[in-house]
């Protein structure tokens, strides 16, 4: 029994990363007061990218240094989701887009181009077969040395690779930053009244083109998780799944505290696989498990909105865009 | 006095082609406290925003302590120790008053929230302000918001001080506790400019007093030297005769009466205080006072758009001879009773007409529900916006143009033009010449006449007061929710009425 709990945990755990990383660089975007819904789609770009980079060095290096093979798809999956957070900046600050219109455009379009590079990049260099980076996936999937010392323990929480710690890492940072500092107070501002925080003296452009491109490029963490971790270095087609919405749903019910997204993700990633660890259920009963997340987001937001605690509230100005002659 | 902390010579800046400020020339100086005296769109406040760096003047130039300067943005203003408290506070709802205060400042050394806290406390002492640093805004009075925003301007050292109306939005005891910071002030050698139309307030207040109208610099003169008939003669001037021509009214019968009107507004305020007048058919009754009196909420209470915390509007049908209470009826009711309201607000578009759809649809947003069939019938609300278009003249390509694409004074034509169609028995106009040039306000003053004259009963709220004077047969006079009078338009002097708008205690402490 306890070994199966164990093992739920485990599980739990490996599930709630990517949605973690999706919901924190969703929750940086948000707080600027852009609602970038092109999440998921920037998700499936940072994993594809992570995959370009990790096939070019591992194809054409001799013999691969297993830090370059962790460095090179880190790198370009940061800049591949970074530049399609960008595109959105550009269209939704600059020139004023519809932040909606604008976020579901580009998830369609970074799924399409995930599942395109997917299909065609071994192609497109003259192989066969489908896309496996073996030796990266094992780097990204390196452990902590010691953990088989600490028994079931180390085995249930220690058991992963780097990306697992990174994600916890960049959370805590996350929340340290925008609760603690300065350029938090400054974001957070922007976030809820961009036309105060102009007269302030603070860049409203900056802080929303920053907060976005670099909420963007942690969410695109959760992609190259996915392949290089997950599924050990192999992609397949819509293979990451719906996680880009879960992650955005994750938002709301951590109410917007990055803090609260750790133990919302495990929640909810623990609630996207119970269905495999109770036994004895029929398919129709594992896919009603599996809408749990969704139920217990609608109700947190019925919650929240009865409630109408102004802390807990979305950033006031989330989803507008500012223009200073408008005031 | 001691020396000249702010001065402005020649300053003058246009919007298009209107003239917010000519050629103004002021000066301040340092430990006084100078009211900016002015009748609504005379110009103060944009003159106080180019000194807070909103805005950025086509001609003249400021001086600060004899240093000639530019002031391009609030940070340029901050750095020249100029801090402005606008009507309207710029903060951030779920931030703390600290938060607020220490935002946007490039402070040196780690952000720590308690040293801030501190710093805002001791700030607070030393001028007798009541404020907890660590509160949210969200949960504090209009009164404490503005001690926020007064604090935050002096933590980034400010010198001069403007207040713009400061004590629009306070009771007569958080106005008292103002003044007495705002006298701690002074003595701490600041200069502090307040913007104000309040007679009382000014004379209670200040050191001098400088007055504008109609965006030119009139004079400055000394409190001690001056008095309220004074003022009020700087402030309105003297008459114009503009030959607005008015006929008697015939037959005047009671068409509605309004008892003890009691309202509040959305944040819990008294806005409309035992409000009572007739309005005749047959004449128009013209409404005068300071923007943001009670007005809108007057309209709004007669019809039915405002809920009504005390007292009845009588309505007597001269269809039926009828006396009804329009106080249970729903908007939809009065309206089909004939009373129609049409209300400009200040960005015109924002009431009665929708920006995108065309003057027909327009046109169909009031009548639509006449209709039987599931389609919409275009015909009627067509040939409507094609007979206002031929009678009122309105500058259009056709009548399937979006109104948002119209100029100002052709979208005030649509508005009230739609109302005077369904041949009301009751008009309420509010600003309807609201930005309009000279001849498409006389072509909306001859509507009113017309309608007049057909024994509807108009109420006109104006802002002009020559207007007023030439246009109405009796003008109602608000202020700060009450009526402070009721004169006729016939007979009335300019400065009577200006005297009554900015008494709002009814003048009753002078007789």
């Amino acid at each position: 029994m306890l070994s199966t709990v164990c093992a739920f945990i485990n599980a739990a755990i490996i599930q709630s990363i990517p949605l973690l990383f999706g919901s924190v660089g969703e929750i940086f975007t948000e707080k600027s007061g852009n609602l970038n819904l092109g999440i998921p789609g920037i998700m499936y770009m940072g994993g594809i990218s992570g995959i370009i980079g990790g096939y070019i060095y591992e194809k054409s290096a001799e013999n691969p240094i297993p830090i370059l093979m962790i460095l090179i798809p880190l790198l370009s999956s940061l800049l591949g989701s970074a530049f399609l957070a960008f595109i959105y900046s550009f269209l939704t600050i600059t020139l004023r887009a519809n932040q909606n219109v604008t976020g579901l455009a580009l998830t369609t379009f970074g799924i399409g181009i995930g599942n395109f590079f997917g299909g065609s990049l071994l192609s497109l260099f003259g192989e066969t077969g489908s896309i496996s980076l073996i030796k990266t996936g094992l780097c990204y999937k390196t452990p902590l040395p010691f953990y088989t010392k600490l028994g079931l323990f180390g085995e249930t929480f220690l058991s992963f690779g780097f990306l697992v710690y990174l994600a916890i890492a960049i959370a805590l940072i996350s929340s340290f930053v925008i609760n603690k500092t300065r350029v938090g107070l400054n974001l957070r501002a922007v976030g809820e009244n961009p036309a105060t925080a102009d007269a302030a003296g603070i860049s409203v452009t900056k802080y929303k083109y920053l907060a976005t491109c670099i909420g963007g490029a942690i969410a695109g963490l959760g992609g190259l998780y996915f392949v290089m971790d997950y599924t050990s270095g192999a992609w397949t087609n819509n293979g990451f799944g719906d996680r880009g919405w879960l992650a955005v749903a994750i938002v709301i019910f951590a109410i917007w505290k990055p803090k609260s997204a750790i133990l919302s993700s495990l929640l909810f990633g623990g609630l996207y696989i119970i269905c495999v660890y109770i036994p004895g259920l029929s398919s129709s009963a594992k896919e009603l498990i599996k809408m749990l997340p969704y139920l217990v987001t609608i109700f947190v937001l019925i919650i929240i909105s009865v409630r109408r605690k102004k802390e807990n509230m979305p950033p006031a100005s989330l989803g507008l865009s500012y223009f200073r002659e408008d005031r | 006095m001691s020396d000249i902390a702010l001065q402005l010579k020649g300053i003058t800046k246009r919007f298009g082609s209107v003239v917010a400020n000519k050629n103004i020339n002021l000066c301040a100086y340092t430990g006084e406290i100078l009211s900016l005296l002015g009748e609504n769109g005379s110009g103060k406040t944009t003159l106080m925003n180019m000194i807070s760096g909103i805005y950025y003047p086509d001609e003249g130039e400021i001086f600060i302590n004899g240093q000639e300067v530019v002031i391009k943005s609030p940070r340029d203003a901050f750095d020249y120790k100029i801090g402005m408290i606008h009507q309207h506070f710029k903060l951030v709802d779920v931030f703390s008053a600290a938060e607020n205060i220490v935002l946007g400042l490039g402070e040196q050394g780690r952000y720590n929230i308690k040293n801030s806290s501190k710093k805002v406390s001791q700030i607070a002492e030393k001028y007798g302000f009541d404020i907890d640093p660590e509160k949210k805004i969200h949960e504090m009075s209009v009164s404490e918001k503005q001690t926020v925003e007064i604090i935050k301007v002096l933590y980034r050292g400010a010198d001069i001080l403007i207040l713009d109306e400061p004590t629009a939005v306070l009771t007569p005891q958080e106005t008292k506790k103002l003044f007495d910071v705002l006298r701690k002030m002074k003595e701490d050698g600041k200069t502090i400019i307040i913007i104000t139309h309040k007679l009382h307030e000014v004379l209670a207040l200040s050191d001098r007093v400088a007055v504008l109208r109609k965006g030119e610099y009139i004079g400055t003169v000394i409190t001690s030297q001056t008095n309220e008939d004074e003022l009020t003669e700087m402030m309105v001037g003297k008459k114009v005769d503009l030959n607005i021509k008015r006929s008697d009214p015939v037959n005047p019968q009671k068409r509605l009466e309004v008892k003890n009107l009691n309202c509040n507004n959305r944040e819990g305020i008294k806005v409309l205080n035992d409000v009572s007048f007739e309005a005749y058919s047959g004449e128009i009754l013209g409404i005068a006072g300071i923007a943001g009196s009670g007005q809108r909420e007057l309209l709004e209470a007669i019809a039915g758009l405002q809920h009504i915390e005390q007292g009845d509007i009588i309505y007597n049908d001269p269809k039926t001879e009828k006396s009804e209470n329009l106080k249970d009826k729903t908007p939809l009711q009065i309206r089909s009773l004939g009373v129609r309201l049409s209300f400009v607000p200040e960005d015109r578009l924002g009431m009665g007409l929708v920006g995108n759809m065309d003057i027909v649809d327009n046109m169909l947003l009031r009548s639509y529900r006449k209709g039987k069939s599931f389609f919409l019938q275009k015909k009627e609300p067509k040939t409507l916006a094609e007979k206002i278009i031929r009678q009122l003249e309105v500058v259009t390509p056709s009548a399937n143009t979006p109104v948002r694409r119209l100029s100002g004074g052709n979208v005030q034509k649509v508005l009230v033009g739609r109302e005077i169609s369904s041949s009301p028995t009751v008009l309420m106009a509010a600003y309807p010449v609201r930005g309009l040039d000279i001849n498409s306000s006389y072509t909306i003053y001859n509507l009113l006449n017309e309608q007049k004259e057909k024994g509807v009963a108009v109420i006109f709220v104006g802002e002009d007061l020559d207007v007023l004077i030439e246009l109405c047969d009796r003008i109602l006079v608000i202020g700060s929710g009450r009526i402070t009078g009721i004169v006729d338009g016939r007979t009335a002097k300019k400065e009577e009425i200006g005297y009554l708008m900015t008494n709002s205690n009814g003048g009753k402490d002078n007789e």
